[in-house]
């Protein structure tokens, strides 16, 4: 495969002179024996190791260096990305050190972790980032044997020419390599012979993080450095005034600085300022609408109704097609707000010196944090620095910068190096929250029971589009409306892994199983025979490839043995989102009248899988995280303030409470898409199918357990 | 504020707190011991669990003047090269997503196995259910559990 290489040869000529550096743990990274962390510059951590593009560089000695750009928070990606540079580098990955990368917009077009976009992103340049240096160092080789290039063979960072029988690693002809210009174009390798993608190579922080080495961003200590912590105001409230004179005088605290609408305890260590946060007398004040859960379900109901909907597809004539049906089938679900809840908390390091502000931290999006630092002093976006530390879960979470601005607030005021952290408390009540979603669906079906028309109104509390208008099923059904209706919230909402799609794909999916089981059809069959009409004779814009949704909604149902056994009752669910399709299906199991979930088949089509241990990962997180929040986990509002204060009330998944997952992957032969996210929307579905399947109760709202519907049922849910 | 003696990682430290401070805080703001993790704060998740003379505890709601003379182990003493079997089986398995929380588990893990050398796997679910992952790391911490158990 030729490639052009584009931007190559102006990253070669460029590197030499940055100093964005990374962050690394030990001054020497190659003996990494100091537990300390550091932000070092590229100089520093490549020593005497030269640099062939913003992802490459390698030593005299052969070890190779892979910055690694995107913020790592569990998706892998800091083993999956140098994967794929050492594949076509040929490299030996027991020489591969790889580096956490700081913020540099100039050297890396993307770097920022959310809707599972790396891998397709990056994917050809990081192939090409490889390729190139191997090219060089080739020609590197051909010129210092005089010997022709085309002759010379590479494998496990050992160049090769047979006919002189000379050998040698990649580190004694990196001082000619990167000398020489980098070529327009290079081949890159045949999928057929890769070596290091599609193995199971395992997390490249795992010895570090297993013997707890500092990598958090809680982790990071600088001397001189005050740690802070901040009282926030419920939503839609303001500070009024504040009486801190019993804060103060608790032993450890420094400081106490008010901006906005919080107030920000400082000291020398942590502890004293989560007692003196609660000696706070705080005054607040209403400003704009105060809301509770009570007022949602009013408002839910009231915009359902009667809200001003914007229409977001319209497919031939709805209303005729309504009149005209044998049999409607109507339902409403909900969901409600969540939280994040990494399990580290919100944390980041800021140091304010006159113009110039240093970061460090977890962060999904280090871009944002810089242009809103920059923004928030008034000073050019380049005099802030961002080191990146791995993240203890983002969630999307960490996309927003809220918690950096805090902590450059809190440095300008008192003048000296700080760690704002956030208490669990804290982060559950000063969230950022998956936004409460309430659909209406609606499907017009003919005599012969194929769906006709299909109506979706979805009403969101500062949820933006709350509807994907291009999913499943349209394009498969003639007539169809899907509207969006927005409320304004005090409450801030954000992005929350899967966005939308979260709730959106259990109410789809559960609402096809109601209409094929109002029909007398199997949901299987019906989704393959809906697909099949979208295949053959689409309505409008298709926003899924239909084969790849019929791949895998076949394979899972050749794997999970699919309605072949009497005695295990099935729930089917399938999803496409951030360009990955996977179908689910879950088992439960009937024991002496107890339903019992005990399994979840999922089948997943992410093109390529780059590591197998990593893609399973994903896939089997995501179901458990679909499945504990659909279960088990609520936010619920009073006048502003979450009730669920912390793990005791809000509820998470534990290690008893998971089924057996099995997985499979198609092999489709694109080029790999994310995998952050996509397993997660569909599981929600397939448990509840399941549970109508095994108990004839049909859950239209979450989490299940606080459903009257599921009180009386005593699932049970074991493994093997 | 106190002056108390404490045996960590074998080895004997004095810091000067308040008697109601955590362990927890001790350890990651006073001896640099960053490797055990705060996350709730209230003995709901585990990620503060450190070994209290080989017993596992939540560090978070533990008090410093409450320790004493009792050994202290986290999970940078857990062994000398983080080769202790229960490391090498998190290593093997590759069980980490986001990594946060496995350093309490480890230590769960660790402090289970050390009593229970032979566990069921029942007995590994009861034990480590107290820990929570919010990546759902879940099947590998079992399945991580059993193979430190058969290689010990």
């Amino acid at each position: 495969m030729k490639t052009q290489t584009g931007t190559s040869r102006r990253d070669f000529l460029k590197i030499a002179g940055t100093t964005a550096g990374g962050l690394v743990i030990g001054f020497n990274w190659f003996s990494c024996d100091s537990p300390k962390m550091e932000v070092l510059s590229t100089e520093q951590i490549l020593a005497q190791a030269k640099s062939f593009n913003s992802f490459l560089s390698i030593s005299p000695t052969g070890d190779v260096v892979i910055f690694s750009p995107n913020p790592e928070l569990g998706q892998n990606i800091k083993t999956s990305f140098p994967m794929v540079v050492a594949e076509e580098l040929e490299a030996d990955w027991e020489k591969v050190r790889v580096v956490q990368a700081n913020l540099d917009p100039e050297k890396y077009e993307r770097q920022l972790t959310g809707g599972s976009g790396a891998m397709p992103h990056s994917w050809e340049r990081l192939r090409k980032a490889g390729a190139t240096a191997k090219f060089l160092l080739v020609a590197a080789a051909a010129q210092t044997w005089k010997v022709p290039a085309t002759e010379i063979t590479v494998s496990k960072g050992m160049i090769s020419h047979e006919g002189s029988g000379k050998k040698g690693h990649f580190g004694e002809f990196v001082a000619v390599a990167t000398t020489l210009t980098a070529p327009e174009e290079v081949t890159l390798k045949d999928k057929k012979d890769f070596t290091i993608i599609g193995t199971p190579v395992k997390n490249v922080d795992a010895k570090e993080m297993y013997s707890g080495k500092p990598m958090y961003g809680l982790d990071f200590q600088r001397e001189g450095m005050q740690y802070a912590m901040i009282q926030r105001a419920p939503f839609g409230m303001k500070l009024v005034s504040v009486d801190d004179s019993a804060a103060r005088a608790v032993a450890g605290v420094t400081n106490v600085v008010t901006f906005g609408s919080s107030v920000a305890v400082v000291g020398t260590s942590t502890w004293p300022l989560l007692k003196a946060k609660k000696l706070l007398k705080v005054n607040y004040e209403p400003d704009g609408v105060v809301e509770s859960t009570t007022d949602h379900d009013r408002l839910f109901t009231e915009l359902m109704a009667k809200g001003k909907a914007e229409v977001k597809r319209k497919d031939g004539d709805v209303a005729a097609a309504f009149k005209s049906a044998a049999k409607i089938v109507t339902a409403e679900y909900q969901c409600p707000f969540l939280a994040h809840s990494p399990m580290e908390p919100e944390n980041f390091f800021a140091h304010v010196q006159g113009d110039k502000v240093e970061l460090v931290g977890p962060t999904q999006t280090p871009d944002r944090a810089r242009q809103e630092t920059a923004a928030l002093l008034g000073i050019p976006p380049e005099n802030v620095s961002v080191a990146i530390t791995r993240l203890g879960g983002g969630f999307g979470r960490r996309l927003r910068a809220d918690y950096v601005v805090e902590a450059v607030e809190v440095s300008r005021a008192i003048k000296a190096p700080v760690k704002v952290t956030w208490s669990r408390e804290d982060e559950l009540t000063g969230g950022a929250y998956r936004p409460a979603v309430r659909y209406r669906f609606e499907a017009a079906l003919d005599a012969t029971g194929t769906m006709i028309g299909y109506k979706l109104r979805g009403v969101g509390m500062n949820a933006g589009n709350t509807t994907r208008e291009t999913n499943f099923p349209t394009g498969a059904v003639d007539h169809v409306l899907i509207e969006t209706i927005e409320h304004v919230s005090s409450i801030t909402t954000n992005a929350w892994r899967a966005p939308i799609t979260n709730f959106l794909a259990y109410a789809e999916q559960s609402f096809l199983d109601e209409v094929a089981l109002a029909v007398g059809k199997d949901p299987v069959d019906f989704r393959l025979e809906l697909l099949n009409r979208a295949k053959t004779k689409p309505v409008g814009e298709l926003g899924y490839d239909v084969d790849r949704m019929l791949g895998v909604v076949k394979m899972a149902k050749d794997k999970s043995n699919w309605g072949k056994n009497p005695s295990v009752k099935q729930g089917f669910s399938v999803y496409f989102s951030h360009k990955s399709y996977v179908a689910q299906v879950a088992d439960i199991e009937m024991a002496g009248g107890v339903p019992t979930l005990k399994k979840i088949t999922a089948v997943t089509d992410c093109g390529l899988v780059v590591n197998p241990t990593g893609a399973n990962h994903q896939v089997r997180g995501g179901i458990v995280d679909g499945m504990g929040h659909a279960m088990y986990t609520n936010l619920t509002f009073e006048a502003g303030v979450p009730k669920q204060r912390n793990f005791d009330s809000y509820r998470l998944i534990r290690l008893k409470e998971v089924p057996e997952i099995e997985t499979h992957f198609v092999d489709s032969g694109f080029d790999p898409t994310g995998l952050g996210e996509p397993a997660l929307p569909p599981t929600g579905g397939a448990i509840a199918n399941a549970i109508f399947a095994a108990t004839g109760r049909r859950l239209r709202s979450q989490p299940f357990i606080e459903q009257k519907e599921f009180s009386d049922i005593q699932l049970q849910i074991k493994r093997g | 504020m106190a002056n108390f003696t404490l045996k960590v990682n074998g080895t004997t430290h004095q810091v000067e707190v308040e008697d109601d401070t955590p362990l927890l805080w001790v350890l990651r703001d006073h001896l640099n011991l960053v490797g055990t993790k705060f996350s709730c704060g209230i003995a709901q998740c585990g990620a503060c669990t450190v070994h209290l003379n080989g017993n596992a505890i939540f560090s978070c709601v533990t008090p410093v003047s409450s320790i004493g003379n009792s050994e202290v182990t986290t999970i940078e003493g857990l062994s000398q090269d983080g080769d202790h079997p229960v490391q090498k089986a998190w290593e093997e398995v590759d069980v980490a997503q986001c990594g946060y929380c496995q350093a309490g588990q480890i230590m769960t893990a660790a402090a289970f196995l050390e009593q229970n050398p032979s566990p069921t796997l029942e007995e590994i679910d009861n034990a480590m259910n107290r820990n929570i992952c919010r990546c759902g790391t879940y099947h590998k911490i079992r399945e991580a559990v059993a193979a430190a158990a058969k290689s010990k």
